[in-house]
């Protein structure tokens, strides 16, 4: 235990002297986290169109009136050709085109049916897809209000669906307080798993770990040495994250701050023994930073932080068993945003203990004093 | 010339050397791309859904069964009350519940109106936007069919066309974006601790007092990382032709042109970085830190730019990956020549050109 | 000589790694209370041999006890009673002069009155008490390589093995830190050290000389000298490795 101290010591001595270190690990993280919580959105604000109206009549100038009403769609230009519109999608500077052609007004009322043309810029297909159901939805609505203003001057009805909406949990859809989390996690596992991975490394490649192997230090004291100020620190570091989501973006702590703290001091043993582990099998920094760049990038993009994990693949699912952030992130949100007690969190942490447990022995077990 | 040439050959034999590290650089962009490729994605698939019907009727059950078979959705089962919708949500799988009120069908027919309630787990704002607009929707495309049959019918069709990507695969929009995340994170890192090693080890002096000058120094150590992230640039482009069928409607030459200006791009911000730190630790944390999320968040790789708030609008502009997924996607997916892309082109020459600048001021003021 | 207690005893030690043979068949005893000098070129095998006794590298084969244990089963307690000071520089460049020696020292159980009072003491005796707060980056490498040496001796082990301590260090300093290795050797430490300076040889009790991974002769620098018909240590390692 008093070797313990001593390494711990010289770790925060050396920690905290470094004058680069202490702002890079504290406020290059928050700085981040409160601006690009705000990137982290698909509301479609300004879908801009460019519209060809070639028909020129009442029913299609009241169907443009109708998008311009929409907060979904800014109408950016109006040209007669389609070649010329379709230029503007080329050179990115609208997003979808909306084709009215010749004899709209003359077909609809004659045939009872008439087309109108939609090109969207696909090449992001959420977005397309998002602002196709917004167009369809402002075409149906406005196909409604004629109908109903054919249909009422025969004195009928026409039957109706209302849908109600209701959020559940953030009923003003706000993606910040979903998004902060998020990056907390992101931010946290970077310093708890890339520092202590490249601290071992360090010591290796500038001779200092030979010196310490030569004494008679026991492994688990030198790992605990190591891991524990990371630990802290990052601990220290959600802490602050999640202080000031309260205080900027109201973020809600339904649950138990007790109960994430418990599950993510876990989860940092996790993703440090990780980093220690990759370190144990590297013979310099370049080579445990490309490691550790690999597992971590494939964990912070599978993890559903920013795309959901539904949509993803069923092997990419499977694969997401042994990704610590899914379950960390998952845990948050579900603690911090609906109020989940440990009954509703149980199997996960259960799996991340025991995960945690196999990944401390395994890099206690690869650490070597001798070669 | 000579003395310059014979330093790069000398860099490029120390990479090779450590099998390892070459394993990872090359293995791991490959694996990368055809994980993220896959993986990183906005579309709605297999959205959980529960029913609290209390109708049960002839049309709840029509409906019910489109929303379910549109493919975007996975029938979770029914509730019996609205109690167990707070335990569903709580529990995490169901994202989703449509409540039809009791009555529905007659209703709709007598009164010609009835409710449904869509409840959606917000928790995730953007899901379950996407959630509620898909399934209204589909209701009221049922609707339109309906009425089709009851007479009241004047339809307005309308005929969309998804350009450039028909199918609306989503790796036409992911995979440039990991292209720009991968050849900006490696380079910029490779280079930044390539060069801080040297400066810990001491080896740094030792070639400082040789008679090749910092510039040319500096050039010997990056030159190979040039040709390194050019492979994995070339094999991306591959993958994603191959294995996502990106097309490459544009020129072929111009797009590695551009390749060759990004990696450029990274690779001197990555000196940039190793100017400001003295360790290897520092210069791989600073450049995961700084180049990482905005990577990810400020270049419309997942989230469109244009739907940001307008400070991040502007901070996007900072962003290299930016300029570049615009450019990626022009030449390969909308076949645009350089006409269209020229601005972006010119802000990547010239931040190129303001890192290489700094880099070589600073690196003057510590040698005095 | 025999008189002496045995505290390294090496017999038929062999270390490869892969088809190179670094140390071929060595077999050696070191006596407490000696300097021992374990000479040799470059790349002779000194360091592989020296890594395997201080228990950082395993032996292939051969049987070798250090200050009474066996180096397969019982490295950590050899560990215990040796010092080690390597020619890569092993302190803590970012820690100052005291906490260097207070991290070593506390990891050898030392307690924190007992480090306070010895440091003020070595310090003293070394005259670098006005270096106390100093960062290790700002000393010379003369000033940090007597302060490795005085960490490496500062739990008063048996047995202390110094891999090329005196490396790319002034004469004098060189001088200096001899007297460092004569005093310690006089406190009762056996001293082993590796070094490929002839001149240093000469300080030694006993020397052992290296070529290509074997040993190509042991005795005093005064047996060494007469049975090569040599002037000095230099000319007795030029005709051997010839």
């Amino acid at each position: 235990m008093r070797t313990i101290l001593f390494l711990l010591q010289k770790e925060f001595i050396q920690i905290f002297r470094n004058r680069i270190m202490l702002p890079v690990i504290f406020i290059v993280p928050l700085v981040q986290l409160v601006v690009l919580v705000f990137a982290a959105t698909l509301e479609m604000k300004n879908i801009e169109v460019v519209v060809v109206d070639k028909d020129l009549s009442d029913v299609s100038r009241r169907m443009i009136g109708k998008f311009e009403g929409s907060p979904f769609f800014k109408i950016k230009d109006f040209t007669f050709s389609v070649s010329e519109a379709e230029d503007f999608l080329r050179a990115n500077e609208a997003d979808m085109v909306l084709h009215i052609p010749q004899g709209f007004e003359r077909e609809l009322n004659r045939e009872n049916r008439a087309k109108v043309q939609i090109l969207l810029d696909a090449v992001n297909a959420t977005t397309a897809g998002l602002a196709n159901a917004y167009a369809s939805n402002v075409l149906r609505d406005f196909n409604e209000q004629i109908l109903v203003e054919r249909v009422g001057v025969l004195g009928g009805r026409i039957e109706q669906v209302r849908i109600r909406y209701s959020f559940w949990y953030n009923p003003d859809l706000n993606y910040k307080i979903f998004m902060l989390p998020g990056i907390l996690v992101i931010l946290v596992t970077m310093i708890g798993m890339i520092l202590t991975a490249i601290n071992l490394v360090r010591e290796k490649e500038l001779g200092t770990a030979e010196q310490i192997n030569v004494t008679p230090i026991r492994k688990y004291q030198f790992i605990i040495g190591k891991l524990v100020p990371f630990w802290i620190i990052a601990l220290f570091e959600l802490c602050f994250g999640l202080f000031v989501g309260k205080i900027l973006f109201d973020l809600p702590m339904v649950g138990s701050l007790a109960l994430l703290f418990l599950f993510a001091s876990l989860y940092l043993l996790l993703v440090m023994s990780i980093g220690l582990f990759l370190s144990a099998i590297s013979d310099s920094q370049i080579q445990v930073m490309f490691l550790v760049f690999f597992f971590f990038i494939t964990f912070v993009l599978m993890a559903g932080i920013f795309t959901p994990v539904e949509s993803m693949p069923d092997w990419a699912i499977k694969v997401n068993t042994i990704n610590p952030l899914a379950y960390f992130i998952r845990v948050m949100r579900m603690i911090l945003l609906k109020g989940s007690g440990f009954s509703d969190i149980t199997r996960e942490f259960y799996t991340l203990g025991i995960y945690a447990a196999v990944m401390l022995l395994l890099a206690t077990w690869r650490y070597r004093k001798a070669a | 010339m000579k003395r310059f040439t014979g330093f790069v050959i000398k860099e490029f034999n120390h990479i090779l050397r450590d099998f390892r590290t070459l394993l990872i650089l090359f293995a791991m962009p490959a694996i990368q791309i055809l994980v993220f490729g896959f993986v990183v994605t906005n579309e709605l698939k297999d959205i959980r859904i529960a029913v609290l019907d209390q109708s049960g009727d002839r049309y709840t059950r029509d409906i019910t069964n489109k929303i379910m078979s549109s493919g975007y959705f996975i029938f979770d089962g029914y509730l019996e009350s609205t109690r167990q919708i707070e335990q569903k949500f709580r529990e995490g799988n169901v994202k989703q519940v449509i409540i039809f009120e009791p009555g529905f069908g007659h209703k709709l027919i007598r009164e010609k109106s009835a409710d449904i309630q869509l409840l959606a787990d917000a928790s995730d704002a953007n899901t379950a936007n996407l959630v509620v607009s898909y399934t209204s929707a589909i209701i009221q495309d049922y609707m339109m069919d309906l009425r089709k049959k009851t007479g009241g019918n004047l339809q307005i069709l309308p005929e969309i066309r998804m350009m450039y990507n028909e199918n609306m695969a989503g790796a036409y929009m992911f995979v440039p974006g990991v292209m720009a995340l991968i050849l900006m994170i490696v380079s910029a890192l490779m280079t930044s601790i390539s060069i801080t090693r040297e400066k810990e080890m001491g080896t740094m002096e030792t070639l400082l007092v040789s008679p090749l000058n910092p510039l040319q120094i500096v050039l010997g150590k990056v030159t190979p990382y040039v040709a390194l992230s050019f492979i994995n640039a070339v094999t991306i482009v591959a993958l994603g032709y191959f294995v996502f069928g990106l097309p490459v409607h544009g020129s072929l030459g111009l797009l590695l042109l551009e390749c060759l200006l990004f990696i450029s791009v990274a690779l001197s911000l990555g000196i940039f970085i190793s100017t400001m730190v003295d360790t290897q630790q520092m210069a791989m944390f600073l450049s995961m830190m700084i180049l990482m999320l905005p990577t990810i968040l400020l270049s419309g790789f997942i989230f469109p730019v244009e739907n940001m708030p307008d400070i991040l609008q502007w901070l996007s502009c900072l962003v290299p990956a930016k300029y570049f997924i615009i450019i990626v996607k022009s030449i390969m997916l909308k076949g645009t020549g350089i006409a269209f892309v020229w601005k972006e082109t010119l802000v990547l020459v010239f931040m190129m050109l303001f890192f290489i600048g700094s880099s070589i001021r600073r690196f003057k003021i510590r040698l005095e | 000589m025999n008189r002496k207690k045995t505290v390294i005893r090496v017999r038929d030690m062999v270390k490869k790694f892969g088809d190179f043979t670094a140390n071929d068949r060595l077999s050696f005893e070191v006596y407490e209370g000696e300097i021992f000098g374990f000479l040799g070129a470059n790349g002779a095998g000194k360091t592989t041999a020296l890594r395997i006794l201080c228990g950082l590298s395993l032996p292939t084969s051969g049987e070798i006890s250090v200050a009474g244990y066996n180096v397969y089963s019982d490295r950590e307690k050899i560990k215990k009673r040796i010092g080690y000071m390597s020619q890569k520089f092993s302190l803590y460049e970012d820690l100052k002069v005291y906490e260097n020696i207070r991290l070593y020292a506390g990891i050898y159980g030392l307690s924190r009155k007992y480090i306070r009072e010895r440091t003020d003491h070595l310090l003293e005796t070394l005259g670098l008490e006005g270096v106390r707060n100093k960062l290790i980056a700002e000393l010379p490498l003369g000033w940090r390589q007597k302060l490795a040496f005085s960490v490496a001796v500062f739990h008063q082990p048996s047995i202390v093995f110094l891999d090329e301590p005196t490396g790319g260090v002034d004469p004098i300093t060189r001088r200096q830190f001899w007297d460092l290795i004569y005093r310690a050797s006089q406190d009762g430490i056996t001293v082993f050290v590796t070094t490929h300076y002839m001149d240093e040889a000469e300080y030694c009790d006993r020397v052992c000389i290296m070529e290509a991974g074997r040993i190509e002769a042991i005795g005093t620098p005064g047996e060494l000298k007469g049975k090569y018909a040599a002037k000095n240590m230099d000319e007795v390692f030029i005709k051997i490795a010839r």
